[in-house]
């Protein structure tokens, strides 16, 4: 059984009535292909017609789905002879960024993602896939790791943003992304950044800045979640805010893949199989698979000096202003 | 029915102290009431509880500065709405609104000054301009500033004031934070010092980036500096935070800064680290 949001629940109607029939004629005589094949057919047109118009929240909705592929499934997917690697060498290790060394078609690569665990168990563990500081100095040595024996490096984005709690706070959150900023910056090996699911913020940012960033259609990257941003706008002591806030917000925030690209914030979106990359997460990681082997293709060819001249300035070109010249 | 009745709403308000406008403050600090110009007197540090008053950016140029040698750079430059962000007013005119109330560009003011004679590259975040949040055009002007120090070998100095990253320009303001980190990434290189100073309040995407990467961290006395504001935390662990949490004294207690210095002591420690690095 699938989890259905909200808006494809007319698909879900739909799809139960399919499966109603496949249990009705199994092992039987009657025989209901004819009608299986017309609903099935319909169902697609549906859902193609759902998906085709999708509203920025209901993206970030998709984004967050709890069946949607996360950084393991990728890896599980995308790369072979995978070893995770622990710990920030200072404090801790924190499940809620996964890294490790595999290889990418033969090649050695460094794999760096958010985790938010699947099932009420691992969430808690993964921490919803929100990182504590150690999080992200574990991610930052690992890269270092990577530029020390020439890998290139992979990263996944999917984080409902860095933790807010004392710890964190205590062991320096700000520092750490900050630091990962800077460091990431001149990282003297390719580095590709993946949005998969969520971009939270600052927390997503600490591990996305690349050579090439790509993200997934119904991927969401944002300065604030909605529910953030409705709370700031409209959170008043007599009201509350709710989903229609947070639709209205999501819609002022431009957080969908179509919009970055037209910021020219990535380099391009990857398109996911019909209904969301969990209706077939193979189908999804097949097609990241491509942009990857075409990215390194290309980075691999860079000499160093201008791959960091490069990343620099597609860094400094982002930004709207205007500059009087008089 | 009596003549007049007492109206308990009244009563209740009475009770607050009322600061009368310009003559006397309200220090944020011990809530005691102060002779205004006591306080201006005092570089607006409260007396009684060296409480330190947010202050303007100009101001502070005033505080850190020789006399007249701050020149202004990229003074020209103003944020557009990229996202035609609308809410209950538009972003263009809270930019409008905060430009008529402060008499700013921006809420950051960079430029080339001197420093007890010392050359280098200021810039002060200006919390009075929509909470000192950071946009592509503040974005802009830090990164300048640390590619001119970088260009004319200067030392660089950031007095940071902000809520964190401008919500209104979205992605382009998260994507600031990589900018200007990467900037001062090529300062680092580059060899040059960068001293950061960081002022009551600075959170996040400030923090988490150029802020927290001073070759020096300064912090003002009891400043609040973190990355996720307090009301988040309390709403995520449902506890209550402790007393000094974020100031400037729990993040020199948890070997996040480096020093605390009072404002009236700022520009002479400037002064004392400058001429060591030079």
């Amino acid at each position: 059984m699938h989890y259905y949001l909200d808006f494809e629940q007319p698909v879900a109607e739909l799809e139960r009535r399919i499966e109603d029939l496949r249990r009705l004629s199994d092992g039987r005589d009657i025989n209901l292909t004819a009608e299986i094949k017309r609903l099935e057919k319909k169902a697609k047109e549906l859902r193609t017609e759902i998906f085709s118009s999708l509203t920025p929240w209901q993206k970030t909705l998709l984004a967050r789905h709890p069946e949607r592929p996360y950084t393991e499934d990728y890896i599980h997917f995308l790369f072979t002879d995978f070893l995770e690697m622990h710990g920030d060498r200072r404090f801790s290790d924190d499940p809620a960024v996964v890294a490790g060394i595999g290889r990418f078609e033969d090649a050695p690569v460094v794999v760096i993602g958010h985790q938010k665990g699947r099932g009420t168990k691992e969430r808690i563990i993964r921490n919803f896939g929100q990182p504590h500081p150690e999080g992200y100095r574990k991610a930052l040595r690992v890269m270092k790791f990577a530029e020390h024996f020439r890998m290139p490096i992979i990263t996944f984005i999917d984080t409902p943003g860095a933790f807010p709690g004392i710890g964190a706070e205590e062991r320096g959150q700000g520092e750490a992304i900050a630091t990962n900023l800077l460091e990431m910056s001149k990282l003297k090996t390719p580095i590709i950044v993946v949005v998969i699911g969520e971009g939270g913020s600052g927390g997503a940012l600490a591990l996305g800045v690349g050579d090439r960033v790509f993200m997934l259609e119904h991927s969401v990257y944002s300065v604030i979640a909605p529910e953030g941003c409705a709370a700031i706008l409209w959170k008043k002591n007599d009201r509350e805010v709710g989903p229609d806030d947070y639709a209205k917000a999501a819609d002022a925030l431009k957080l969908t893949a179509a919009d970055l690209r037209k910021f020219g914030v990535i380099d391009g979106i990857i398109e996911e199989p019909l209904g969301g990359a969990h209706r077939d997460p193979k189908v999804a990681a097949d097609a990241i698979a491509v942009i990857i082997r075409e990215s390194l293709q290309e980075l691999i060819k860079t000499p160093i000096p201008n791959l960091l001249d490069e990343r620099y300035a597609r860094l400094r070109a982002v930004g709207s202003f205007t500059e009087r010249m008089d | 029915m009596p003549w007049f009745k007492k109206d308990r709403a009244i009563k209740v308000t009475s009770k607050k102290a009322k600061v009368p406008e310009g003559l006397w403050v309200k220090c944020d600090g011990c809530k005691e009431i102060i002779y205004k110009k006591e306080v201006e007197k005092n570089l607006k540090v409260c007396p009684k509880c060296n409480y330190h008053f947010r202050i303007s950016s100009r101001e502070r140029i005033a505080l850190l500065s020789d006399n007249n040698t701050f020149e202004e750079m990229d003074a020209k430059l103003s944020s557009k709405d990229p996202l035609g962000f609308k809410s209950v007013t538009s972003y263009r005119d809270k930019l409008k609104e905060s430009m008529a109330n402060t008499g700013l560009n921006e809420a950051v003011i960079s430029g080339k000054a001197e420093i007890d004679g010392i050359p280098v590259i200021l810039v002060v975040m200006d919390f009075f301009f929509m909470g000192g949040s950071m946009g592509s055009v503040v974005g802009e002007k830090i990164t300048r500033a640390a590619e001119m120090a970088v260009v004319e070998s200067l030392p660089l100095i950031i007095v940071c004031s902000s809520g964190g990253a401008r919500m209104q320009e979205g992605i382009l303001s998260l994507m600031q934070m990589a900018k200007t980190s990467a900037a001062i990434g090529r300062l680092k290189d580059a060899g040059m010092p960068y001293i950061s100073i960081l002022s009551d309040p600075t959170f996040g995407g400030v923090t988490a980036s150029f802020a927290m990467l001073g070759d020096i961290i300064i912090a003002e006395p009891k400043s609040l500096v973190g990355f996720a504001g307090q009301r988040v935390i309390e709403q995520t662990i449902k506890q209550q935070l402790p007393n000094d949490f974020q100031r400037a004294e729990f993040l020199l207690g948890h070997g996040m800064i480096d020093m605390i210095v009072d404002r009236k002591h700022m520009k002479e420690t400037l002064t004392r680290l400058l001429r060591l690095l030079q």
